[in-house]
């Protein structure tokens, strides 16, 4: 694999391509906020901070975030416990209704999103919950269970169980422990899962499309509205920390994994 | 005594022997841990799911004409064999990117091949949103790619890039590629380099040696990805929503406009049940190929 060939340089100028074409696009909307004027024209002809400002002046939009954050912090707070709780029974017992169950939970994964909305609008229509932040953190709580389930299960299985049958043999009732031994030992995989849920409800757009309203519209669902109704460049400010908040995570996971010894 | 209070709801002796009772209970426990997720998903998707279908066949009283205007009414028709198109088209195309990529980073060393991967997960982190917005940039009239292309000559009037199908095509390929990297590279991952060394040492030249092993044994990499990428694509809303500029008039967006303008829950139903079951029977033919969780697993 040294041999630097003719075909070896162009498989690695097409990687460089398609490389380029996945994150070019995202650099762009940078230079974008920080333009002087109310139109989409690149490269920005004089630069300035005045969208950064009109962001976070509006209480519109910061309303929106403040929203976005109560619902992503509630969500991981409730699908959390949640889906360990459904993660320990996958792990534990071979009933037979278990393997139907699974599917189940793997459901909100599988039913196209639209239809997703268009159900849980429909039940909260009935039910009085339409654009109501509950509404919203229970609607992203489904949604995100799956992911919170498959953290936690591949935690799970990389631990060995008979530690918590001897916590139990020697007297600690199931819950304690659970708590004191299971639980310390998987902690990373459900803070993964805890922290996919965060993002999981941080991101979702379209079924808050249909069930929120009013005061209670998250981020994405305003960015949405201003993206297809009226595009100022305050949409490339709020990307442009979008991104950053993005570029910072992943470099956090690269670094994790570089300190790993695998 | 503590004993064997202990022995009475928990065996120390192996699983076959353990009491019908303590294993009544077990599964009781169980069940009952599961209930609060099944429960959620159960109220907010299953009873939805049940009285859509319900509505799909109703109109004061039974009927099928919901089914059959998808059927026989052009728009209907034209809208899935359009969501049927652009889904072909994204999935070849994903996979024409992304395959490559995910081999790179297998083979690289692992410097490389965490940089590569770092590139395809940042825009997979990114929100659908703001890749809307930044091909809205690129493409439209006198966008980049537009004022670059006039600008070296090769074409004289700005092309429509944005607004049409192509636009949402090129956007839904960028969006929807890391759902096909991941799930081939987790694939590639397994591969063992010995193969491909006891390959090379019987004499294949590279290309022979990719083309008869390595290639073979990613196939359910790329059958996970293409699936994972075609069902995404076919439910896709906000991307052709954004990009597509209502024009490229894709099935979930035939179901949101028959809710949200129309208040026609009879159409919007029926056009959600064949889409919903098209992805099911995708995702049942290919599970039993692969199993469901590895075509999810990147999701």
């Amino acid at each position: 694999m040294n041999k630097l060939s003719l075909s070896r340089i162009t498989f690695m100028g097409y990687v460089a391509l398609v490389l380029a074409f996945l994150i070019l696009p995202l650099l762009i909307v940078v230079p974008m906020s920080f333009s002087d004027s109310r139109f989409l024209s690149f490269p920005p002809s004089n630069y300035s901070f005045r969208w950064y400002d009109s962001l976070f002046n509006n209480p519109g939009w910061m309303s929106a975030a403040k929203t976005s954050l109560i619902v992503a912090f509630s969500t991981a707070l409730i699908a959390t416990p949640i889906g360990v709780a459904a993660a320990y029974a996958i792990n534990n017992s071979s009933h037979w209704l278990m393997r139907y169950l699974k599917i189940v939970l793997l459901l909100p994964l599988i039913v196209p999103i639209i239809i997703v909305a268009t159900g849980v609008f429909f039940i909260y229509a009935l039910s009085g919950v339409l654009y109501t932040i509950p509404g919203l953190v229970m609607a992203d709580v489904m949604l995100a269970l799956p992911y919170v389930i498959t953290a936690v299960t591949a935690g799970l299985h990389g631990f060995d169980q008979t530690q918590e049958m001897v916590a139990r043999s020697l007297g600690m009732n199931r819950f304690r422990a659970f708590m004191s031994v299971t639980l310390p030992q998987i902690m990373p995989s459900v803070v993964t899962g805890a922290i996919f849920a965060f993002i999981q409800a941080l991101d979702e757009t379209m079924v808050a499309l249909f069930i929120s309203g009013g005061q209670n519209q998250p981020l994405t669902v305003r960015m949405f509205t201003a993206l297809r109704d009226e595009i100022d460049p305050t949409i490339a400010a709020i990307s442009t920390l979008l991104t950053a908040a993005s570029f910072a995570l992943v470099l956090l996971l690269v670094l994790a994994r570089r300190q790993s010894p695998t | 005594m503590k004993a064997t209070a202990i022995n009475s709801n928990f065996p120390l002796v192996s699983h076959r022997d353990a009491s019908l009772g303590y294993r009544r209970r077990e599964h009781a426990l169980m069940l009952l841990l599961m209930s609060p997720a099944v429960l959620v998903v159960f109220v907010l998707l299953l009873i939805p799911l049940g009285w859509l279908i319900g509505q799909s066949f109703y109109a004061d009283g039974f009927t099928l004409e919901h089914y059959q205007r998808i059927f026989t009414e052009g728009i209907y028709w034209n809208t899935f064999w359009v969501t049927f198109r652009i889904s072909f088209i994204v999935t070849l195309l994903a996979l024409l990117m992304g395959y490559p990529i995910a081999y790179a980073a297998s083979i690289l060393p692992r410097r490389w091949s965490v940089l590569v991967l770092a590139l395809v997960i940042l825009p997979f982190w990114t929100s659908v949103l703001v890749r809307a917005y930044a091909w809205l940039i690129l493409l439209q009239r006198s966008g980049v790619v537009n004022e670059s292309l006039m600008g070296v000559g090769l074409i004289d009037a700005p092309l429509a890039l944005v607004h049409n199908e192509l636009g949402t095509i090129i956007a839904t390929v960028h969006i929807l590629l890391p759902f096909m990297v991941l799930p081939l590279y987790a694939t590639m991952q397994k591969i063992p380099h010995d193969l491909i060394q006891a390959g090379a040492s019987l004499g294949g030249t590279p290309l022979h040696v990719f083309m008869r092993v390595f290639f073979p044994l990613s196939l359910s990499g790329v059958l996970a990805g293409m699936t994972l990428v075609f069902v995404l694509c076919l439910g896709f809303y906000i991307t052709p929503e954004l990009v597509g500029g209502g024009r490229t008039v894709m099935a979930s967006m035939l179901v949101s406009r028959n809710i949200q303008l129309y208040s026609d829950w009879g159409a919007a139903s029926a056009v959600s049940v064949v889409l919903l079951l098209c992805v099911l029977a995708i995702f049942y033919v290919v599970s039993r190929l692969v199993p469901l969780e590895k075509i999810l697993g990147a999701k």
